[in-house]
């Protein structure tokens, strides 16, 4: 069941959503930024994609496209699973939001921005979700220091 | 001394909608929430107008952390995301790497770790339902429920070494085998559940103020509920049977006999119930699956990832470099990137990894259904009423742990 509907996703979404990959299970894509709405919004309304799991991104900072954004899709009517890989560079890290077509995007997208500095046009609600308000920086980048300290109130002396 | 603090949240709405409402905020450490999250609400006398609902005060850089670190060192990491069901968290992980590395666990390996993460269920089903209905005044179901999950936590702390946070996967295995009389424990540990259970049954399900206090409260519709990537008990209590271990057979259970149950329209009652059916279904796999375990090791011999016998790490040279580089390097890991996602007890637990070879993760992501979940807790708070938070809150069964990482 899940093979034969990645199977028909791979021929139809292709020459559109470019290259697609098999990856344990999951049939990945990579994407310009500007095909990921219309694609998403494909997988949503033609092919049962209805839960929006996650998004997060990958951070190459050699790349000239730094960060690598994933978006995790799953189809409860054909019980398979879809990877969108889309490219932003580190000066303009900006990418149409979801919020429009899931429910759970608002949160995900907050989480993604916190972690990584990605904005995600259209989503109006980008405040912090796991760090706090004046939170300096965005931890899940690899230039980032894990050792770094950003007490809200000052330590105890 | 006057020390005004920064606020930590934005709030997002400072002005009533209207003259008779007020805001008034609730948490992060208030009494009536298990669990640090902040909830602030618009109120019109008790009715919830609208809700803002922040987490992330348990937030400790995990995945940050899981890039400083080899695959193995996350092992207990990864225990500490939902901590009331660790081994589930364990063996999704593990499962991961595993498949990374294009390792498949031996057959014992395999069904023990389906036995477990039923077992883990259960106490994180019992954990979730004794609070709510503790929050709702039942202190006899409660302590009927938490008293059998304390002979779980006992049973498995005689098999980890630990009650609540075991360390107890290994990248192609288990830390260790079953101890002696093990399974016979767990049979009188199973009956005794079924014992407090079938009163706690006869205590709440027709029980007039619990139906009153559960039935249409908290309700969310299967669309929303799909649109807000709410999965396990929560969609399942929608009237969806959808759960991974039926659609996406993973461990044994493609060999056992079990069904989903689901609610009828999403409330907080549908909840407690497909809660308290599913515990009973794992039970069902649990007897199975004991009868169904194999002999044999329980680790891979696969010198990439398993430690050699401490016996011989002491006698032989090369069993002793084999530890030392599993110790500082880690385990070789190839190149590559997965999304694994097994069903946790509150849905679907996917770990998205990124390797570039080495023993150590370049990325781990974890998709915890707890921060979902969160997402989609004002839809269920908002046109209720302000003493409904509660057993909603506690229906969603947030675990700070994962929900914030």
């Amino acid at each position: 069941m899940a093979a034969t509907a990645l199977d028909t996703l791979q021929q139809q979404m292709v020459p559109a959503a470019g290259a697609a990959l098999l990856s344990h299970g999951t049939l990945a894509f990579t994407l310009a930024p500007a095909e990921l709405v219309p694609t998403v919004r494909r997988l949503r309304d033609e092919f049962g994609f209805d839960i929006f799991l996650d998004v997060t991104a990958v951070d190459w900072p050699a790349a000239a496209l730094r960060f690598e954004v994933v978006h995790h899709f799953y189809s409860t009517a054909h019980k398979a699973r879809v990877r969108l890989k889309t490219r932003v560079a580190e000066a303009d890290p900006t990418l149409d939001s979801l919020v429009g077509l899931y429910g759970s995007a608002a949160f995900m997208e907050r989480e993604c921005h916190d972690m990584y500095g990605i904005v995600f046009r259209g989503n109006h609600d980008l405040r912090p979700i796991l760090l706090y308000e004046g939170f300096v920086g965005h931890p899940l980048r690899k230039d980032y220091p894990k050792q770094r300290e950003q007490p809200l109130v000052p330590y105890r002396t | 001394m006057d020390t005004v603090f920064p606020n930590p949240v934005r709030p997002l709405f400072g002005t009533p909608l209207r003259d008779d409402s007020v805001i008034v905020n609730i948490g992060p450490s208030h009494p009536a929430t298990h669990g640090t999250v902040q909830i602030i609400a618009e109120l019109d006398g008790e009715k919830v107008l609208r809700t803002d609902v922040h987490c992330g005060y348990l937030h400790r850089g995990f995945e940050k952390e899981c890039e400083d670190h080899t695959w193995h060192n996350l092992i207990p990491y990864v225990d500490r995301l939902n901590y009331v069901s660790a081994l589930v968290n364990d063996f999704a992980y593990c499962d991961g790497v595993e498949r990374l590395m294009g390792i498949e666990i031996t057959p014992r390996c395999r069904y023990l770790r389906t036995l477990l993460s039923e077992y883990s269920r259960v106490v994180d089903h019992l954990t979730c339902l004794a609070a709510g209905l503790m929050e709702m005044g039942a202190m006899t179901a409660f302590l009927y429920l938490v008293m059998v999950r304390d002979f779980m936590y006992e049973h498995l702390a005689a098999l980890t070494g630990a009650r609540v946070t075991y360390s107890y996967g290994r990248i192609g295995g288990l830390a260790r085998d079953l101890p002696a009389g093990w399974l016979v424990r767990l049979e009188e540990i199973l009956v005794q559940y079924e014992e407090f259970v079938a009163r706690v049954h006869a205590l709440v399900d027709r029980n007039r103020i619990f139906i009153d206090r559960l039935r249409d409260v908290g309700v969310i519709t299967t669309a929303d509920a799909l649109s807000f990537g709410c999965t396990g008990p929560i969609l399942r209590s929608t009237g969806v049977p959808r759960d991974l271990r039926k659609d996406m057979p993973y461990l044994a259970y493609a060999e056992l006999d079990f069904d989903i149950p689901v609610g009828i329209k999403g409330d907080n009652y549908d909840r407690y119930f497909v809660r308290m059916r599913e515990m009973d279904e794992s039970v069902y796999m649990i007897r199975q699956l004991a009868q169904m375990l194999p002999e044999g090791p329980i680790n891979v011999d696969d010198r990439r990832c398993t430690f050699p016998d401490k016996a011989l790490v002491y006698s032989e040279i090369e069993s002793l470099i084999n530890h030392f580089k599993l110790v500082m390097d880690g385990p070789g890991v190839p190149p590559g990137e997965i999304y694994c996602a097994h069903e946790a007890p509150n849905g679907e637990l996917g770990f998205y990894m990124v390797s570039t070879g080495g023993g150590t993760p370049y990325k781990v992501h974890v998709r915890s259904p707890s921060f979902a979940h969160i997402g989609a807790a004002s839809r269920m708070l908002d046109g209720g009423q302000l003493a409904d938070i509660v057993p909603t809150f506690g229906s969603i069964n947030m675990i700070g742990g994962e929900c914030d990482r």
